[in-house]
Parts: C-alpha cells; sequence; structure tokens
C-alpha cells in the first residue's frame, strides 16, 4: 500500500530525528503537546513506520503559496 | 524558501517576482535593491503575533458566503458529465459541518494507455456497480409452487449467477433451465418470498460497490477523466486502469481514511475553495486553509461547530457562548470544571483586557536580576 504515498493529495511525510525535534520546540518555545496532532492509525503513518510520541514533518505543496513546512505529533489512536 | 534579511520569501510569491523582474528587463543591481524593498513589503504584510487570525478568517469566508445562491443543484451539464452534485452555499456548509451524508462524487483519471475515449467508456462501465436486478429482464414470485422466477439478459451465464446466489442467500435451492433461474427457498410463506426476492435483486453481481453511475469527458488538458457518481476510494485506488496518483474523491472521510489526515485536509480546502470558485467568489486561500488546519488538528476530521471545533474549546464560559450555554453551564457546574480565562471570549465576557492584538503581550519581571543589580 505504499501507492498511497503517490497520490497528489498526500504530501511529503517525514519523520524527524531526536535533535531536530527539541530545535523545533525550542523554536517555536512549545511542548510536545501543543503540536497538532496525526492518529498512529494513519495510513501513512503506518507506511513511513513512525511510533507513538514521533514527530512527522509534512512538506506541503499549498496552492499559490508554494512549499510550506508542517508538523504534527503521533498520538495513539 | 529562499531568506532575504531574516524574512521568509514564499515560493510562490518568489515566481511572480522574478516573473516581473523578467518582463520589466530589471538588470542584476537594482534587481537586489528591489528584492530587499519585497522582502520588507511582506514583512509588513504578515500577520502580527496576537493578531485574531481566526476571527478574521471566519469573516472573510462568511461576508462573500451570504453573496451565494441558494439553489442547491446545477443548472446546466455538458454532456456525460454529472449534474446532481450539490454546489453553492450547501456545499460549502456541508464541507464545514464534515457531513456524512451527502452526494459523492469522484474524478478518476485511466492510466496513459488507457487514455482515449473508448478505454475511458470501458472503464467506466467497468467500474459502475452492477446488481441483480440490473441483469434480468423481469423477476416474478410464482405462488402456484412457491418460488421465485428471474429472467437473465442474453449475455449473462445462468450458471454462474446460481452459484453467486447459491454463495449469497441461506437455505434456498437454485434451479436453472435456460435463461430462466428458479429459486425455491426453505422458508416459502409470500411474506418471505418477497423478503428474499428483494435480496436477490440486491445483490452486486460486477462493478465496484458505491460508484452507481459514470460519465466519461474530457478535460482542459485533453485527457479523459471519468466522473462517477457515488464513490470508494478504496476499491478504485487498487483497481489497476487507472492512475492511482490522481484520483480524486468528495469525501473527505473515505481520504482520511484511504490516504490520511494530511489528504483530507487538503480536500476539505480544494473542496470549499472550489465551492468559493464557482460561485465566483474570490477568498484568499489561506482562511480557508487555516480552517481546514483546525479542522483536522487533533489528527481526526471535526466539523467547524457545536459537534466539533467551538464545542472542544477548553474554557466553559467560551462553550457557552457559542450555543446551548444552559447545557454547559448546568454540565460544567455538575462536574465542577474550572475556567482558567486564557481565551479571547470569556475575557470579553467578564470585561477583562482579551489576549488578542497589544493584550498578548504581558510584563514580566525578573526579580532576582534586579536583587542582584541591587548588591552591586
Amino acid at each position: 500500500m505504499s501507492s498511497i504515498m503517490e497520490n497528489f493529495l498526500v504530501p511529503k511525510h517525514e519523520i524527524i530525528s531526536e535533535e531536530e525535534k527539541v530545535a523545533l520546540l525550542n523554536k517555536y518555545k512549545i511542548s510536545l503537546k501543543q503540536l497538532p496532532k496525526i492518529l498512529s492509525s494513519d495510513p501513512v503513518v503506518k507506511v513511513i513506520g513512525a511510533k507513538v510520541g514521533d514527530v512527522i514533518k509534512i512538506t506541503r505543496n499549498e496552492m499559490e503559496i508554494g512549499h510550506t513546512l508542517y508538523y504534527r505529533v503521533v498520538i495513539k489512536g | 524558501m529562499i531568506e532575504i534579511n531574516g524574512v521568509e520569501i514564499p515560493d510562490a510569491l518568489m515566481e511572480r517576482f522574478d516573473k516581473y523582474c523578467k518582463d520589466k528587463g530589471i538588470n542584476e543591481g537594482e534587481r537586489d535593491r528591489l528584492l530587499k524593498e519585497y522582502a520588507k513589503f511582506i514583512q509588513r504584510s504578515r500577520y502580527e503575533p496576537g493578531e485574531a487570525v481566526g476571527v478574521i478568517a471566519a469573516q472573510s469566508i462568511s461576508e462573500p458566503a451570504t453573496q451565494m445562491t441558494m439553489r442547491s443543484y446545477t443548472m446546466a451539464s455538458t454532456v456525460g458529465r454529472l449534474s446532481k452534485v450539490t454546489l453553492g452555499l450547501p456545499r460549502l456548509i456541508e464541507v464545514f459541518d464534515a457531513r456524512k451524508t451527502f452526494e459523492r462524487k469522484m474524478r478518476i483519471y485511466p492510466k496513459k494507455e488507457y487514455n482515449n475515449r473508448e478505454s475511458a467508456l470501458e472503464i467506466a462501465s467497468e467500474i459502475v456497480e452492477k446488481k441483480v436486478s440490473d441483469i434480468i429482464e423481469k423477476s416474478a414470485i410464482d405462488l402456484l409452487d412457491l418460488r421465485i422466477e428471474l429472467h437473465l439478459k442474453d449475455k449473462y451465464d445462468s450458471e454462474q449467477i446460481k452459484t453467486l446466489l447459491e454463495k449469497k442467500i441461506k437455505r434456498i435451492e437454485v434451479e436453472t433451465h435456460g435463461h430462466t433461474i428458479y429459486v425455491i427457498p426453505e422458508k416459502n410463506g409470500i411474506k418471505d418470498l418477497r423478503e428474499i426476492k428483494l435480496k436477490i435483486l440486491d445483490i452486486n453481481v460486477g462493478g465496484i460497490k458505491g460508484i452507481e453511475e459514470a460519465g466519461v469527458f474530457q478535460d482542459e488538458n485533453d485527457n479523459w477523466v471519468i466522473e462517477t457518481y457515488g464513490s470508494n476510494l478504496k476499491k478504485i485506488v487498487e483497481y489497476d486502469k487507472i492512475d492511482h496518483t490522481r484520483v480524486y474523491t468528495n469525501d473527505i472521510y473515505e481520504v482520511e481514511k484511504v490516504f490520511g489526515i494530511e489528504a483530507a485536509r487538503n480536500v476539505i480546502a480544494m473542496e470549499a475553495k472550489n465551492t468559493l470558485d464557482k460561485q465566483g467568489l474570490d477568498v484568499d486561500v489561506r482562511h480557508i486553509l487555516m480552517a481546514a488546519d483546525t479542522m483536522t488538528a487533533d489528527g481526526k476530521i471535526k466539523s467547524v461547530g457545536r459537534y466539533g471545533v467551538s464545542g472542544s474549546k477548553g474554557s466553559v464560559l467560551a462553550r457557552a457562548n457559542f450555543e446551548e450555554t444552559i447545557k454547559h453551564l448546568t454540565r460544567a457546574a455538575f462536574r465542577g470544571e474550572i475556567d482558567p480565562l486564557e481565551s479571547i471570549v470569556e475575557n470579553v465576557m467578564i470585561g477583562n483586557v482579551s489576549p488578542v492584538g497589544t493584550g498578548v503581550v504581558e510584563l514580566g519581571v525578573d526579580i532576582e536580576k534586579i536583587r542582584k543589580q541591587k548588591k552591586k
């Protein structure tokens, strides 16, 4: 089912490293809880093999804006 | 993304800038100077910290929405295109309410090798759901022999249907006679016969479940497109003749299940934007994107309203302020909820300074540092 990643609706998802995670949280001065969430049952999460507590970096290609970055933390569900 | 003097310039804006410079024939030195001014301009047009972006987005979407026509169905349709899909204000409400029942629609592109009219029509007829009622000429209940008669159309094989029926419905006997099928159920009261007949007619014999109609047309880039009424994303993605990178459905819940929350968020934004665009209303995408982000921030789709985003606010007073005041207040009293008065609405209610705009800023004093200063 990795073919779902090729659909134009699905942006690029990457798991970020522990250091990047700390840097991100420090940059926005927030805790992990305050990040937008993604469920561990999400099909994309299953494909990239992220675990609960991981932060996923999403590179979106937004209409009329271009590339933007978004982060979601994996929660149980 | 490029950074000029600490200002991030979005790709699309940079593209526009490059195009402008090219058109006007601006040379390197001038371009650099202009770019610095451009960065300053972008910096100025950004929202400041503390801006109430949610309220602005709500206003920016709903003011044009009041101009929308209330008519819910399209009037004109091109030949081969389907017209039964909700448009205008009703559709916008469906999207933001995250409704579960609405007119589903899919857009499917065939693979490159099937990109012609004949193949597209063939695929369309293959994916449309066929039931037993579609492959028979007539059906009847024989009251004398207490059995159900099905007269198949000529091109279908009665033996195949027989095995299918035996598999799908229990406690029946099936006999075939040329193109006629006799179904003799164990329970043979007239009421039972009627019930079983309805069950038989509803059995799926081919195609993809949920796809009710399919039409074929050519898009702006001369690609053949299949538009269907009814949707079944999971099965369509597995179907091998179609281009799975370009499948689109307007059912956000299906997208969430098959492609994940990020794709669902994109569909919410696209549906809302397209609905507004079709009515000739120009709403900046940023407002819509933020609404879509808020609806999907918890990892699952939440509607904008009582049962979704507004209903799950942390503050009791904010919830009571929106809808169902008494319900929220009594429940809060019952559970002993505490409102920390951290957000906007509740502070407006009690007459405090709200944390919006300049109200966000608070003065913090580091007493330790002052003590140290004094000691010196």
